[in-house]
């Protein structure tokens, strides 16, 4: 007689495995890669490759030399910590910065935490936050490389709308005058081709592209992303209606300094964000927050990095206590 | 919006092959295996003896207390011998074996094809009827129906809901009889709702069934205290504590039964088995079982004796194919892994599932990527994975602070699961202890 497997329902699984779950996040990134490619070119490509392989390499040496426990590269989180990293780079930084960002991202941030699964803090900021503090000159020089796309043009320097506004606030310039001295703040510019700003971050459009591409593939849910955006909306808004000569309006303030590209891939990283859909919202409000508040009162014009280290760590206990909608609303006694 | 239940479910996908395969009558075998424990309870005892004669639908076993069935043969012939014989799982229960002779039914049944519409039963000889003929829950638990039809004191129903929903894939069983029997199953919603007292009844369909929905519809108009919803499919609609959401938009407390939201929920096939049961004076010996399995030669749907060995059910879907390497009674997502391909048919099957290894094997494990889908997908609002780390330590106290024993082991979390953690299989267990140690607690 035949042996059959017996084991436990369910018979049938479905077929979600994290390797494909990674492939979704880098598939996503790609719009976006693609776009910086053509404007930075072979810069962009070169960043990208290095925090790519660094990652990778640097998970494998640990996992099998180190730790001397099964390597699990093949999932591919690794891969899309390098490239979201590399993503969040200057256009023009050097591939040695990558490279150190990679390694700090990897080796402190994920391995000494346990690997995959088990750190608290988003293992591709934790490198980008290091490397701001460490070479605080590179990771504002937004010298535009040299591409084919303006090839023969000299290089210019784009400055962050953000910098470019508080830099203009700070020398008793009204917002007005600011946007009239700047070409590269319309908001067609900003949506399709902000050339200002980390490699992953020239097309507003783009990164939308890859989040409706998450969001249909299940891969995310769009708590976090929206809370996000909408806190952040309120608390500008709020004081841009107050004063629209101090203030920028809120759709700016969401379109530039990395919000997109922090709220749809690094605020969402699972392994770091919540797990209720309570949780998510709690967490979006308090990085929308905080994201809003060192843009207003601290040195630094971007924010959503420090804001979502910040909140990473407030995860576990959003976790502890923030507990999903039970089915049963009441407790049968006796 | 079509209905549904408010929390989590997964759609697995639909795989109904047979759907489109009339009822066939399974041809009646030389010997059955006829298992004194196909109810929830205690098993019943043999009322016949080592070489009496047996007609089809005579008592051979009587419930041995309140929560036990009456068993009927589902043949005609000599009992053979009367002995412990072992079930699916490879575990020995008394069975009675008999040897088929020809094909005599217990003249009190009516077999003629006139649907009864009338119901002259008193609620008290109705209950009666359905103790008498061993009706029990066809849905999967087997919980004897004259029971779950009485309320205990002081509770009172409601609504009478009928599921229909067939949430699980593959299964087509219900399906077939509400396209061929609609009016009988209605008739039988109407029995119960008279022994049940109660003047509104919901019969629960998932969308993807439009034919069945349509049949049913039919005769709405006849019976205008009976309305037939359509769902939304997902799973588990079929869920007894899901279906009273999605229909009545009502929950069942923690630790509660349908009747504390004032529900009772009825399959459907349980409803035909009360019409033939009261209408027609027939006992429960038969059912309709779906013989399905993508690898199979044929997926078929049968009217199928209790007793048939399993193995006697694949031959009349051409065997059991070479890539086939689990055997499922019922669905894929709910059902038991068959480890005894000789053991017999119940009541309350429903369907003999093939898998091939590619459909059921589980794949490496990974660390937990915290991504949340298996809360996402719970139905009960638990947090699996959390229900996973506590059960694989048995914490009991924090497992009970979070509600383990709410868990309705659906296994939506552990096949949804992306890093393929057999969450289930560990909740399942932290669920069993702490259930033990609520009910070992003196009562408030
Ligand atoms: S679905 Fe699996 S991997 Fe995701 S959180 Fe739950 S247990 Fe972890
Ligand atoms: S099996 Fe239990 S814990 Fe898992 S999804 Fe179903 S109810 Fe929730």
């Amino acid at each position: 007689m035949r042996k059959l497997l017996v084991s436990p329902a369910p018979h049938i699984y479905s077929a979600e495995n994290t390797r494909r779950i990674m492939m979704d996040v880098l598939i996503a990134l790609a719009p976006s890669l693609l776009v910086s490619i053509y404007f930075f070119g072979f810069s962009a490509i070169q960043l990208v490759v290095v925090g790519a392989l660094t990652c990778v390499g640097v998970e494998y040496v640990i996992q099998k030399y180190l730790l001397k426990t099964e390597v699990t590269i093949s999932d591919l989180s690794a891969a899309v910590t390098g490239v979201l990293l590399a993503l969040n780079l200057p256009p023009n930084s050097p591939w040695w910065l990558m490279l150190i960002g990679s390694i700090v991202a990897i080796g402190v941030a994920k391995m000494t935490f346990g690997g995959l699964g088990q750190n608290i803090f988003n293992p591709a900021l934790v490198g980008r936050v290091f490397l701001l503090i460490s070479f605080p000159v590179l990771m504002t020089d937004w010298t535009i490389p040299e591409s084919w796309f303006r090839a023969g043009v000299d290089a210019t320097t784009g400055a962050t709308p953000l910098a470019l506004v508080k830099e203009g606030l700070a020398q008793g310039l009204s917002v007005e005058e600011i946007l009239a001295n700047s070409l590269d703040l319309s908001y067609f510019q900003m949506l399709f081709v902000k050339t200002g700003g980390s490699v992953g971050e020239v097309s507003a459009f783009a990164l939308l592209l890859g989040f409706a591409y998450l969001l249909f593939r299940r891969v995310i849910r769009p708590h976090i992303p929206v809370t996000i955006f909408l806190t952040i909306a309120l608390f500008s808004g709020i004081f841009w209606l107050i004063d629209p000569n101090q203030y920028m309006d809120p759709l700016f303030n969401i379109l530039t300094g990395g919000v997109l590209i922090g709220s749809i891939f690094m605020a969402t990283d699972y392994v770091t964000s919540p797990m209720t859909a309570r949780g998510m919202v709690i967490y979006g409000v308090g990085i929308g927050v905080i994201t809003m508040l060192i843009r207003m009162f601290g040195s630094y014009p971007e924010g959503i990095s420090f804001a979502i280290l910040i909140m990473n760590s407030v995860v576990p206990l959003i976790n502890k206590y923030i507990k999903p909608a039970r089915f049963a609303k009441e407790v049968k006694n006796g | 919006m079509k209905k549904t239940f408010a929390l989590g479910g997964v759609h697995p996908h639909d795989h109904k092959i047979s759907a489109g395969a009339a009822i066939e009558d399974f041809p009646v075998l030389s010997r059955v295996y006829i298992s004194m424990a196909q109810h929830l309870g205690s098993p019943s005892e043999p009322v016949v003896a080592k070489g009496d004669r047996v007609k089809v639908g005579q008592l051979i076993g009587k419930p041995t207390g309140f929560m036990s069935a009456c068993i009927h043969s589902s043949v005609s012939g000599t009992v053979a011998s009367i002995e412990p014989v072992a079930d699916l799982a490879g575990n020995k229960v008394n069975t009675i074996i008999i040897d088929v002779e020809g094909d005599e039914w217990e003249p009190s049944i009516d077999r003629s094809q006139t649907i009864v519409r009338e119901i002259t039963a008193t609620k008290e000889e109705i209950l009666k009827r359905i103790a008498d003929c061993g009706i029990v829950g066809l849905g999967g638990a087997s919980f004897p129906t004259h029971i779950k039809l009485t309320p205990p004191p002081g509770k009172k129903a409601d609504y009478l809901l009928i599921n229909g929903a067939e949430c699980e894939p593959y299964l087509t069983s219900d399906h077939r009889i509400m396209l061929e029997m609609p009016e009988q199953i209605l008739i039988g919603a109407r029995l119960m709702m008279k022994a049940l007292d109660v003047k509104k009844c919901f019969f629960g369909v998932e969308e993807n069934k439009p034919d069945a929905i349509a049949s049913l519809r039919r005769f709405s108009s006849e019976y205008p205290e009976i309305e037939v919803v359509s769902l939304k499919k997902k799973y588990p609609q079929g869920g007894e504590k899901q279906l009273i959401d999605a229909l009545i938009g009502r929950r069942v407390p923690a630790m509660g039964l349908p009747i504390d939201a004032g529900a009772v929920v009825q399959n459907c096939g349980t409803a035909l088995a009360v019409y033939e049961a009261v209408q027609k004076n027939k006992p429960l010996f038969e059912g309709i079982v779906t013989i399905t399995g993508d690898c199979t030669e044929q997926q078929r749907n049968f009217r199928l004796r209790v007793g048939t060995p399993f193995n006697k059910m694949l031959d009349a879907v051409g065997g059991l194919p070479e890539q086939a390497v689990k055997l499922i009674s019922g669905g894929p997502m709910m059902g038991k892994a068959v480890a005894n391909i000789e053991a017999a048919s119940v009541k309350s099957t429903s369907a003999l599932l093939v898998l091939t290894e590619e459909q059921t094997k589980r794949k490496p494990q990974t660390q937990c990527i915290r991504c949340g889908k298996c809360v996402q997908v719970c139905p009960m609002g638990l947090e699996p994975y959390l229900l996973n780390k506590l059960a694989k330590v048995s914490r009991m106290d924090e497992l009970e602070a979070n509600r383990v024993q709410d868990c309705i082991e659906c296994g939506c979390c552990l096949y949804t699961c992306p890093a393929q953690l057999p969450l289930l299989d560990n909740i399942r267990v932290g669920k069993g202890q702490v259930i033990r140690i609520l009910r070992s607690r003196p009562k408030k």
